[in-house]
């Protein structure tokens, strides 16, 4: 299974990579708040994930790593 | 396990003080990125303007200078003209460079200096409070335009890349946008290839990016991308408005 990981404690809640990310049910906001008082963004359900690295892309903070299973 | 993606070594593990969703994030990313892949940390040396990038120094591991309001490019003249072998980035905004520096990039780009000017336009001065800058576009509202910028007192946008593009010293200068990630990926490839013409040893490479400034506009990152892409873009076209000639 593909690999998104995210360095919440540095999310700034910017929300690009769930708006650009192109299957809907991958990012998401977490429902509690990070040290500096943003709720980051988390991925779940990586089965739908194709690993294209565009929420790495647009992500202004370069928090998020992507692994592609091969 | 395949990597598609990770952050640059070439960035410190420094909290970013920019806003959330700010471009300058993205920018200063896709410049750590491209340093790492062509393998010039050793060889780069960034030049930082006053404004929200001031603090960037701190998040690249490479050599970087903080240069006077507005006189980066004048830094850079010196630095280059006197490590000639070295990857001389010039990083400035649109207040930065349009208003207080503009004398010492139009002279830059006249004298034909051979570094690379990034240039941050979000048509605002965003590390102050969203002031009108030179940049700001007709009828925007801002902090001291509360009733949208008019012609009859301050005048008219200023498009940067069509004036330095216009200069027989400019070797290629190109507009791009980071509102969307096909923009993003072409604002990269532009960096890169004035990276190349400067250690090609070429004129002034200039590449004018238009980015967000969620906070300084008042609205959502996600709204001001949109926003961009709806509005800014009519003011500042994306493009090449000087590309060397075949076999330059």
């Amino acid at each position: 299974m593909n690999r998104v990981t995210i360095n919440e404690e540095i999310c700034k809640e910017c929300e690009y990579c769930i708006t650009f990310c192109p299957k809907k049910t991958i990012l998401k906001k977490k429902d509690t708040l990070n040290k500096k008082g943003y709720y980051p963004a988390i991925a779940e359900n990586l089965e739908d994930c194709i690993a294209c690295g565009i929420c790495a892309t647009v992500c202004p903070e370069a928090a998020i790593k992507v692994e592609k299973d091969v | 396990m395949k990597t598609v993606y990770e952050r640059p070594k070439v960035l410190t593990d420094e909290y970013m003080k920019y806003c959330g969703g700010c471009g300058h994030g993205i920018i200063n990313k896709l410049i750590a990125e491209i340093i790492e892949e062509e393998n010039l940390a050793e060889k780069a040396i960034m030049i930082w303007p006053i404004g929200c990038s001031v603090y960037a120094d701190r998040y690249f591991n490479v050599d970087s200078v903080c240069a006077l309001h507005g006189r980066a490019p004048a830094t850079g003249t010196g630095i280059k003209r006197a490590l000639e072998d070295n990857l001389v980035v010039v990083y400035q905004g649109d207040g930065d460079m349009v208003s207080e520096g503009m004398a010492e990039i139009m002279h830059a780009g006249i004298r034909g200096e051979k570094f690379t000017v990034v240039f941050v336009n979000n048509a605002i001065y965003g590390m102050t409070g969203g002031q009108m800058a030179p940049t700001t576009l007709m009828e925007q509202k801002t902090s001291t335009s509360p009733q949208g910028r008019s012609a009859d007192n301050a005048g008219f946008p200023v498009n940067m890349a069509e004036i330095i593009g216009s200069l027989h010293g400019c070797h290629y200068s190109e507009r791009v946008a980071v509102n969307s990630p096909a923009n993003i990926r072409k604002t990269k490839e532009a960096i890169r290839k004035a990276f190349k013409y400067q250690l090609d040893g070429k004129g002034l490479s200039f590449v004018e990016i238009v980015s967000p400034c969620p906070t300084g506009w008042g609205v959502s990152p996600v709204k001001a991308l949109d926003w961009i892409g709806e509005t800014v873009l009519n003011q500042y076209p994306l493009g090449v408005f000087k590309a060397p000639k075949e076999g330059e």
